[in-house]
């Protein structure tokens, strides 16, 4: 039987020793030799396999472990430190990737050959592992020593290619990995690559910020995370879980820090952008801004800036004009284009919102904001939904150029008109107007289409409810129920001839409430129209016996015969001018009071009605004295020798300027509905304080008008005066409803 | 020889024997006394066939109370009998404000005013006085508010005492500014919790977002501009 002899410590580390100088001949490059032979590795193998499981006195565990360490401080403080520690930058980083890889390859063959201790001595003892012990090795004498300027280094690595120099992406990968690999990737490169970023892109941002126009600016900016992601994405020589931190360094010097100044920049900035309809550098801005927080909210606010200067710009341009045509006398300018220069601002920044600025919801808002601020100012000292209403009237009256229009492009503007109304605040005002204008189109039969008027209505009763748009539409049906009376009031008269007055009547009959209220006169009809009224009056009231008709002859119209010296022609003229015209069938000359006292018609209309029959374009009246106003003391005359080329004319009576009324017939409303909404809101919740009843006041009028505060304050103060409701006694502040 | 006292007693009165009876028949037979003499004090002023005191006799009385008939304790005499209307006087409001302030001669009247101003201007009271006031100037039926002038006039005679510099400066603005023709019990009350609440003349704690009557809103406007 052969018992082996227990190796001893000199002759077990003899073998060792000589294993580790061929080892590191291998790395050195001192040897053709590559690797070991697996016989070589056998032997170390088991040379140490035998020292360790011994019995005592030859089990050299705790020697062995210990060794294992020896051999990596003695290599590395004789061969590998100074083998760095001269060096510099790339040179650096070169003998650094080298030595690394070797202390790789080193750790590798030496942990194969100490395995054993691996299993049994280093578990048993909870002992750092081979590898550990390895790599605090590299990491105390070799890698610490030169971290720091290692990190300069590739640094200024990143720094020369920032700068477009062409460098090794290789070696910084491999080296960068080297921290990764060690563990201290973060803490020892990480951080000062960061704030080096951050340092070069602020001084990029200063650079730039003086020359460049925005558009370049962005484009650079744009450029720069490009490079930067590719560096950590594609090149990998950062790792990936620096990217974020990396991009937010770089978004937040060049985008963040200047960024008021960017957008806002008089020559370049966002205004200018959008007015020059740079869509590119648009979409690229709202690109960039998209990935920072809040950074879209920034773009929207110069956004909001520059479409409400616009809209003001538009109101000042109408401005001007009107206020150069009226020194100049010429025919009026018409304010109301001012809704389809609004219209096609609309348009115009509508499709940024939906192209550039992807539909985003920040913009449109910010869209809505700058249109609620300028369409609700007056233009001119016009209410802005006056020119709504009036622009309305032009598109639907015959002669107003919307007969050249095909359907689609009037249903379209129809629908625009609509939108931009949504932007206004004092939208009953409008209904009112719109009404006003309605009725007389109506009335005169000037409505170009009427499948346009109802396809309108259709429109707003979408948009703002049926109790929006019920009158106008209860209007529209009376008209056709008025055709069918006229229709079986002409055919009774056919009938019953001895009843017929001998002069064509044709009358409205509109149903009170719907239609705007008429003055319903004190006119002296001239005894041809009386007639024609009684017969009328008598055929109406047997067919509807609890109905009462009150003739509204402000708004009727006549057809007479001037008998001119030269010709007779024809005047179309209102009931109004015609009754003043057929009291000169009686009397050569009448004076202002006694045309006032036979017509009954109060001072302001008759004012107008001679105005326009003796002042202006056609004097069917001689005026003594011959001035262009109307005094109480004038003298008027038949004017015998009028003539005109044509056989028919119309004598425009130009109607009141309905504003005043209009708007104070809507104020009235407004208080009606505020008593009534506070009436609303304090029976269902007994006790409210003063604020929270202003707030839901506000609230429940808002889709109509907004209330002001101190209205409202004064409609409470009436309903406590009529008992409705009391204040509180337990707080001074709220209000209870009395029942 | 001691009579028994039960009879004695019959002789004098249907009650049991104690000693407060005896005060209390002498004061039912003074207040009597009293309530004589308040009604012929009352009748002395009054109106023959009206049988109420009219402002004649109101002037009588003040004549003889040695006050102005315009003095402000002639309307608190008036709310302490919680007289109804204005300028006169009946025999039930008089007798109440009489025997309130234990007086039965003019003298004595005359000698409870001052204790009487007092009373009408404790804080407890001094509100009640001045809803009171003003409800004593609605003169016609249905009437609910007061023009301004006499506003005026009421608001100096009732607060000026206790909030000058307040009522001066609300008593100019009233009489300047052509909002208002007239002052309604709401506003009339929203002046008095002005005077209390607001420090003066900063009034820095004033916030027209509250509930406080529009007047004082646009009164409060009309201040900060003047100070300016």
């Amino acid at each position: 039987m052969v018992i082996k002899e227990p190796i001893q410590w000199e002759q077990g580390w003899g073998l060792m020793q000589e294993a580790i100088t061929k080892l590191k001949n291998i790395l050195e490059g001192l040897t053709d030799e590559k690797s070991f032979t697996s016989e070589e590795y056998m032997n170390q193998y088991t040379t140490i396999y035998d020292m360790c499981t011994q019995k005592l006195p030859c089990e050299f565990n705790k020697e062995l472990y210990d060794k294992y360490k020896e051999i990596f401080d003695e290599y590395l403080n004789s061969s590998v430190w100074p083998s760095l520690r001269d060096k510099h930058h790339e040179f650096l980083l070169r003998e650094l990737l080298r030595r690394w890889n070797s202390h790789k390859v080193m750790t590798r063959w030496l942990s194969r050959f100490f395995r054993y201790l691996e299993c049994y001595y280093i578990e048993r003892r909870t002992l750092p592992s081979l590898n550990t012990v390895a790599l605090s090795c590299f990491r105390d004498l070799t890698f610490d020593k030169v971290k720091a300027m290692a990190t300069d280094a590739i640094i200024s690595l990143i720094h020369k290619e920032r700068e477009g120099e062409q460098i090794d992406p290789s070696l910084l990968k491999n080296v960068v990995h080297i921290y990764v690999e060690i563990g201290v990737y973060e803490q020892d490169f990480e951080v000062a690559m960061i704030a080096d970023a951050s340092t070069y892109y602020a001084r990029k941002a200063t650079n730039w910020i003086e020359v460049d126009s925005f558009a370049d600016y962005m484009l650079k900016a744009e450029e720069s995370l490009k490079r930067e992601r590719y560096r950590v994405r594609e090149a990998g020589y950062l790792h990936s879980s620096t990217e974020n931190k990396l991009v937010e360094t770089v978004q937040h010097e060049l985008l963040v820090t200047h960024a008021t100044r960017l957008l806002e920049n008089d020559n370049s900035g966002c205004g200018v952008l959008l007015r020059d309809d740079k869509v590119e550098d648009l979409s690229r801005i709202y690109r960039l801004y998209h990935e920072i927080p809040k950074g879209l909210e920034l773009v929207a606010n110069t956004f909001k800036k520059h479409v409400t200067s616009e809209g003001a710009r538009l109101i000042q341009q109408v401005e001007e004009a009107s206020n150069s045509q009226t020194i100049n006398s010429s025919s009026g300018v018409q304010e109301h284009s001012i809704v389809s220069k609004f219209i096609e601002l609309h348009d115009r920044f509508m499709a940024y919102v939906k192209g550039c600025f992807m539909n985003n919801n920040i913009f449109h808002k910010a869209l809505k904001e700058a249109f609620e601020v300028f369409c609700n100012k007056n233009v001119a000292g016009i209410p802005s939904v006056e020119l709504v209403a009036a622009f309305c009237d032009n598109m639907l009256k015959k002669g107003g150029g919307s007969e050249k229009l095909s359907d689609e492009a009037i249903d379209e503007t129809q629908e625009k008109v609509v939108y931009l109304l949504v932007y206004n605040t004092d939208k009953d005002l409008f209904a009112e107007f719109y009404r006003k204008k309605l009725a007389r189109r109506l009335l005169s039969d000037r409505s170009a289409n009427e499948d346009h008027e109802k396809s309108f209505l259709c429109k707003l009763k979408r948009q703002f409810g049926g109790h929006y748009t019920s009158k106008m539409e209860g209007m529209m049906t009376d008209l056709v129920i008025a055709k069918d009376c006229q229709r079986s009031y002409e055919q009774y008269l056919h009938i019953n001839q001895h009843v017929n007055p001998g002069i064509d009547l044709s009358v409205t009959v509109l149903t009170t409430g719907t239609w705007p209220s008429y003055k319903s006169c004190s006119l002296n009809l001239p005894s041809e129209m009386v007639k024609c009224v009684e017969a009328f009056n008598e055929y109406y009231t047997s067919k509807a016996k609890h109905k009462k008709l009150s003739w509204a002859f402000s708004m009727g119209a006549c057809n007479i015969h001037g008998k001119f010296q030269k010709k007779t022609i024809e005047l179309i003229v209102s009931t109004y001018q015609a009754a003043t015209l057929l009291l000169f069938n009686n009397a050569d000359k009448l004076s202002f009071l006694e045309i006032k006292t036979q017509l009954g018609l109060d001072y302001e209309d008759l004012v107008r009605v001679l105005h326009s029959l003796s002042c202006v374009k056609y004097k069917i009246l001689c005026k003594e004295p011959n001035t262009k106003t109307i005094s109480q003391n004038d003298i008027f005359e038949f004017n015998s020798g009028f003539t005109d080329r044509v056989r028919r004319i119309k004598v425009p009576l130009p109607p009141i300027d309905e504003r005043k009324k209009v708007v104070k017939d809507v104020d009235k409303d407004r208080k009606y509905a505020i008593d009534a909404a506070i009436v609303r809101i304090m029976k269902s919740r007994k006790t409210l304080g003063h604020q929270q009843l202003v707030l839901e006041c506000i609230e429940m009028m808002s889709c109509m008008f907004k209330p002001d505060v101190k209205v409202i304050k004064k409609r409470i103060e009436n309903l406590i005066g009529q008992d409705y409701l009391e204040r509180d006694p337990n707080d001074a502040n709220a209000y209870r409803y009395l029942a | 020889m001691r009579r028994s006292s039960t009879s004695k007693k019959v002789g004098q009165s249907n009650s049991n024997s104690s000693s407060s009876d005896l005060f209390r028949s002498a004061s039912s037979k003074a207040s009597s006394k009293e309530s004589e003499r308040i009604d012929s004090l009352f009748y002395s002023y009054a109106n023959a066939s009206s049988g109420l005191i009219d402002p004649e006799g109101i002037e009588a009385l003040c004549a003889d109370l040695e006050v102005d008939h315009t003095d402000v304790r002639i309307l608190m005499l008036a709310w302490k009998m919680k007289a109804e209307k204005q300028g006169y006087f009946n025999l039930d409001e008089w007798r109440r404000g009489l025997k309130a302030l234990r007086a039965d001669t003019i003298s004595k009247l005359k000698k409870s005013l001052p204790d009487l101003e007092k009373e009408v201007l404790r804080p407890s009271n001094l509100s009640d006085f001045y809803s009171y006031a003003f409800r004593y100037c609605l003169t016609e039926e249905k009437q609910k508010s007061i023009d301004i002038e006499s506003v005026c006039e009421l608001l100096t005679l009732v607060l000026g005492s206790q909030f000058p510099s307040q009522v001066n400066l609300f008593v100019e603005y009233l009489k300047t500014q052509s909002d208002y023709k007239v002052i309604n019990m709401d506003q009339w009350m929203g002046f008095f919790r002005f005077c209390n609440e607001i420090s003066f003349p900063d009034l820095s704690n004033y916030n027209p977002e509250h509930a406080w009557p529009l007047v004082l809103d646009n009164f409060v406007e009309w201040v900060r501009e003047k100070q300016k």
